[in-house]
């Protein structure tokens, strides 16, 4: 259930250093279940904010609540400045409807642990369907837009294929250029090499890689890959029910954390990799 | 005993040929509606507003849980009651159309819910509109897997034509019966229907299925 806004939240940020996303209270509960506790979280533009933890500690959550495929309990949710969660209103926020949750997901972009690509259409199609729907782009440039993301990502020559025809590391950079078509203000990758075989993680980390280098694109990602996850981020926050337990930079929580839970949760995943 | 006459085939054969036109017609019509009918009947059951929701479940389950003859029967006669009065075919073909529509709208749905929740995450996750969501992405993944239970009672509604003789439209069994009392033989017309059932039965079932396999091919999915 939702609840009303109980909160005065600002109808947008304002000021000098307005972070790209923020999470003010963000609470998701499933019946009684806490999957977010009253989170705040604040990712400035261009960082690259890696979320470990746990199952069950909410990470993915945290994703999912951004992307907005489902509606947080309390709290809010800024993009960019503006609400995502909520829409002004007669001079107030209130809870954001469908359509104004469809304008302000196209700030952002989301690779899934499945792919999800469209089995009937082909990579290309794939990467053009929702710029020319929903960013009304013609199918010329929708086209050239598609084939530089798909030529960035290695996969121009697959570009007629269909996902079946494709390995699972392929339809995920194909999944990344489709993401990164739309040229969200902030990417998100869910767990985007966990679905993968061995030998072809690297193949997408080396995308990923890639996009930091390049991009001043802002990206939280959620991985349980600590070496990658060490190497890429220039944040690490994890996650322990519901609740940011620990951030700092990845030396720091990988060096030297603090938290007696972190301290066991990678004791436990470096001892098992 | 036994006794077939083959010049009296010879003689009922163009009759019944023209009133296969009308029975292909009329299956085709029928499904024609149903197919658009179930689809809008599928879509209602999966909206958010909970009455329209609920009551067109229960129109589906109504329609379904009684027999079509019935059902032509009532919209025929029952209709000009109420001020509704159609011709045979009109009645026909909304009491069939309607009749096959609550079994596709079935058909449809468990296509629906076949696709993957991660496809309308994508889609979401893209801004696609929800129109765009169903037309683009949910349904040509649906098709394949609704295709088999399409062609399954596309050949039904083919193969339930003749009740439609019951109000007097003149398809196959219609001239069949009218022939049967004008010359009080049955045995050489009935038997006729039947091979022309089966005539047009058969091959089509084998159509639909290596059309189903193309459809399957072309998605890109396995073959069954």
């Amino acid at each position: 259930m939702k609840e009303p806004v109980q909160k005065e939240y600002p109808r947008q940020l304002e000021g000098e250093k307005v972070p790209m996303v923020r999470f003010r209270d963000v609470t998701k509960r499933y019946g009684d279940l806490v999957v977010l506790d009253s989170l705040d979280l604040d990712v400035d533009e261009g960082e690259m904010v890696t979320i470990i933890g746990p199952s069950g500690s909410g990470k993915t959550t945290v994703l999912r609540m951004l992307m907005a495929l489902e509606k947080i309990n309390s709290g809010i949710i800024y993009v960019d400045g503006q609400p995502m969660t909520h829409m002004p209103k007669n001079g107030a926020l209130t809870w954001a409807d469908e359509k104004y949750l469809r304008r302000q997901r196209t700030n952002i972009g989301m690779c899934f642990q499945h792919f999800n690509l469209f089995p009937h259409m082909t990579a290309l199609e794939n990467c053009i369907e929702a710029p020319i729907q929903v960013l009304v782009l013609n199918k010329k440039a929708a086209v050239e837009r598609a084939e530089g993301l798909l030529d960035m990502v290695g996969m121009l020559e697959k570009a007629g294929e269909h996902p079946s025809r494709l390995s699972g590391g392929q339809q995920q950079r194909v999944a990344i250029a489709r993401a990164l078509a739309m040229r969200p203000k902030v990417l998100l990758f869910d767990e985007v090499t966990s679905a993968l075989d061995p030998e072809v993680i690297g193949e997408v980390t080396q995308v990923i890689r890639k996009l930091v280098n390049k991009h001043n694109l802002t990206m939280l990602m959620v991985t349980h890959q600590m070496g990658f996850a060490r190497e890429i981020s220039d944040r690490v926050c994890f996650f322990y029910d519901g609740k940011i337990e620990e951030q700092g930079p990845p030396e720091e929580i990988f060096g030297a954390p603090q938290s007696e839970r972190t301290q066991q949760f990678l004791g436990a995943v470096l001892e098992a990799t | 005993m036994f006794d077939w006459r083959w010049a009296f085939v010879a003689d009922i054969l163009p009759r019944l040929l023209k009133a296969t036109g009308n029975t292909v017609l009329a299956a085709l019509l029928g499904y024609g509606i149903a197919a658009i009918l179930g689809l809008v009947f599928a879509l209602a059951q999966r909206t958010a507003i909970a009455s329209v929701n609920r009551t067109v479940r229960e129109v589906v389950e109504f329609i379904r849980s009684t027999p079509l003859v019935l059902q032509i029967f009532f919209v025929f006669y029952v209709g000009p009651q109420f001020g509704i009065t159609l011709s045979p075919w009109a009645a026909g073909m909304i009491a069939i159309g309607l009749h096959y529509a609550s079994y596709l709208s079935e058909v449809y749905r468990a296509g629906i819910e076949g696709v993957p929740k991660g496809q309308w995450e994508a889609a979401l996750s893209l801004s696609l509109s929800p129109v765009r969501t169903y037309s683009r992405i949910i349904i040509p993944q649906a098709i394949p897997t609704a295709f088999a239970g399409m062609g399954n009672y596309f050949v039904g509604i083919f193969k339930d034509t003749p009740m439609l003789s019951v109000i007097g439209v003149a398809e196959l069994m219609h001239t069949a019966n009218a022939i049967g009392s004008e010359h009080y033989r049955f045995l050489e017309p009935y038997t006729l229907v039947g091979g022309i059932f089966l005539a047009i039965s058969l091959p089509t079932a084998a159509l639909l299925r290596r059309l189903e396999a193309r459809i399957r091919r072309k998605m890109g999915l396995r073959p069954r």
